[in-house]
């Protein structure tokens, strides 16, 4: 199968205040297929969304190489990383709306910026957009107006926009109550079936991610490892991953157990 | 926390390389954002309103009440030589070669230079800047140009404001309260103030302006990365205090450096 995304041999550190270096990946191998749902989990820390800035280039690597798609994309710079990341799609923890622009205006935003179209056009593809994700007659408020779930419903939008083949998701949940993580779970999977794309979630909201995913890479200490399926995770040996299951599947774990 | 001196100030070396790097990186950046296209004429026009028009109340009374004393303590002085026909000449030289540039400087990194930093580290924290460049964005040619274009503009055209408004504080303080003739003051003025006088007050007023929206900036940009700033809130405040205190002293310092080359 195709990789969207390849790390290779990658080293990731940063010096603490007190002069001590802490390695948050520390010489990591791992593959994300084309077309499928990555979840990344792990401890607070651990380098979760570390990983995804490197997949970005909003931070470089130490070490080793990262392929986009087959392609090698360290150290890319300027204009080159200008055209690479075209190709992603990014829901922030914070849904990062910009806060002086209307919902309409952030959505039609990377239309603007990134693409010939008329303002017609642009009306048009934004309306589509956010009749799409049940943001119809929101359209002239502004973030602050917006409940959590929203903001979340608005970054997918705008993040869309460009019709990604990538997505990747940072914590697309923290924050919001059950009802509404649902919510966003519901349109994951169906903006997903829509558009096909690779996506890549960092979550804590474990096990619940887990039902979307056909891979789950788990961070520790610097090293990776990386299941085939949620279910595998399960039955670890390590002791570290004994303990993340307790942690946080518990009740799925002693059922498991039971079968 | 190093123990060890030398390491510490090995550090501290290290710290201020780095930072004079990404700041003159910073500046690369926000120059090529110039030739980038498309433009973004209406951010431009915003900004020009914001710093310029927004600052003209401010400008206007500090150069009053700058031009006023200087009338009367330039008569104080003058008088005691018996040269009070020489008030206009003090007046004008010491506005349009000095106290014009630096003033209007300080005053606008007071009142815009603040706030863009402020605004800029909100940006960063709130991670709309990283979303910016994953929407393949260029955040330089998308914001931050236009603020410098914006200030090259307005900074000149304020201090040419702020001259003036002085000149007239200085007529009103001298002529109008002491007894000094209209017409030495007016003439005063005219014979002593050349070319060259108003050039050098041009120059200035370019290279305050390039100071304080490169420093106000660039503190907004790199939050997170400026040491002892901390996070959140309480690193946008400290930052926006940083600014200001280094967009002053530069403008001081640069002061004197211009007035040493070029007068």
């Amino acid at each position: 199968m195709t990789s969207a995304i390849e790390f290779k041999n990658v080293v990731k550190s940063f010096t603490k205040t007190d002069g001590s270096v802490q390695y948050i990946l520390n010489g990591v191998d791992f593959s994300i297929p084309e077309g499928k749902t990555t979840v990344i989990a792990g401890g607070s820390g651990q380098g979760k969304s570390v990983t995804l800035k490197l997949v970005l280039g909003l931070m470089q690597v130490d070490s080793g190489r990262i392929f986009i798609q087959d392609r090698d994309v360290t150290g890319l710079r300027g204009t080159d990383l200008e055209r690479l990341r075209t190709e992603f799609g990014v829901l922030f923890q914070s849904s990062a709306l910009f806060d002086s622009l209307t919902v309409f205006e952030n959505v039609a935003l990377p239309l603007r910026e990134r693409t010939k179209k008329n303002q017609e056009e642009i009306r048009e593809q934004v309306a589509a957009t956010l009749a799409q994700f049940e943001l119809t007659g929101h359209e002239e408020k502004y973030p602050a107006q917006l409940s959590g779930g929203m903001k979340k419903r608005v970054g997918l939008a705008r993040a869309m926009q460009l019709k990604p083949s990538i997505m990747l998701f940072d914590e697309p949940t923290t924050g919001l109550d059950p009802v509404m993580s649902q919510e966003i779970y519901h349109l994951f999977a169906r903006t997903k079936a829509e558009f096909g794309f690779t996506s890549v979630i960092v979550s804590h909201d474990i096990p619940k991610i887990f039902n979307l995913a056909d891979q789950v890479i788990l961070l520790h200490n610097g090293n990776m490892d990386v299941f085939g399926s949620p279910e595998e995770i399960q039955w670890s040996d390590k002791p570290y991953i004994q303990e993340f299951v307790k942690k946080t599947m518990g009740d799925i774990y002693q059922s498991h157990l039971v079968e | 926390m190093k123990s060890n001196p030398i390491a510490q100030l090995g550090d501290t070396g290290l710290y201020v390389l780095t930072d004079l790097g990404r700041m003159a990186i910073f500046l690369l950046h926000a120059f090529r954002g110039m030739f980038r296209r498309p433009f973004r004429l209406r951010e431009l026009v915003h900004q020009v309103h914001f710093i310029g028009a927004g600052s003209l109340v401010v400008i206007f009374f500090t150069a009053l009440s700058t031009g006023m004393v200087l009338g009367l303590q330039g008569y104080y002085s003058l008088s005691k030589f018996g040269a009070e026909g020489m008030l206009g000449s003090a007046v004008s030289l010491t506005l349009i070669m000095e106290l014009g540039p630096v003033l209007t400087a300080l005053m606008v990194t007071g009142r815009a230079g603040s706030a863009m930093c402020a605004e800029i580290g909100i940006m960063r924290i709130s991670e709309q800047i990283d979303a910016l460049d994953c929407l393949a964005i260029d955040p330089f040619r998308y914001f931050i140009t236009p603020k410098f274009i914006a200030m090259l503009i307005s900074v000149p055209l304020l201090t040419a404001i702020f001259d003036v408004v002085g000149i007239a504080g200085g007529y009103m303080a001298g002529v109008g309260l002491m007894d000094v003739s209209p017409g030495s003051y007016i003439q005063g003025m005219q014979a002593s103030v050349t070319n060259h006088d108003i050039r050098l007050g041009i120059i200035k007023s370019f290279v305050f302006a390039l100071l304080v929206v490169w420093i106000c900036s660039a503190r907004g940009y790199f939050v997170g990365e400026i040491r002892g700033a901390g996070f959140g809130a309480k690193s946008v405040s400290r930052v926006t205090t940083q600014a200001v205190v280094f967009s002053s002293i530069s403008v001081l310092v640069f002061d004197y450096l211009l007035t040493a080359v070029l007068l």
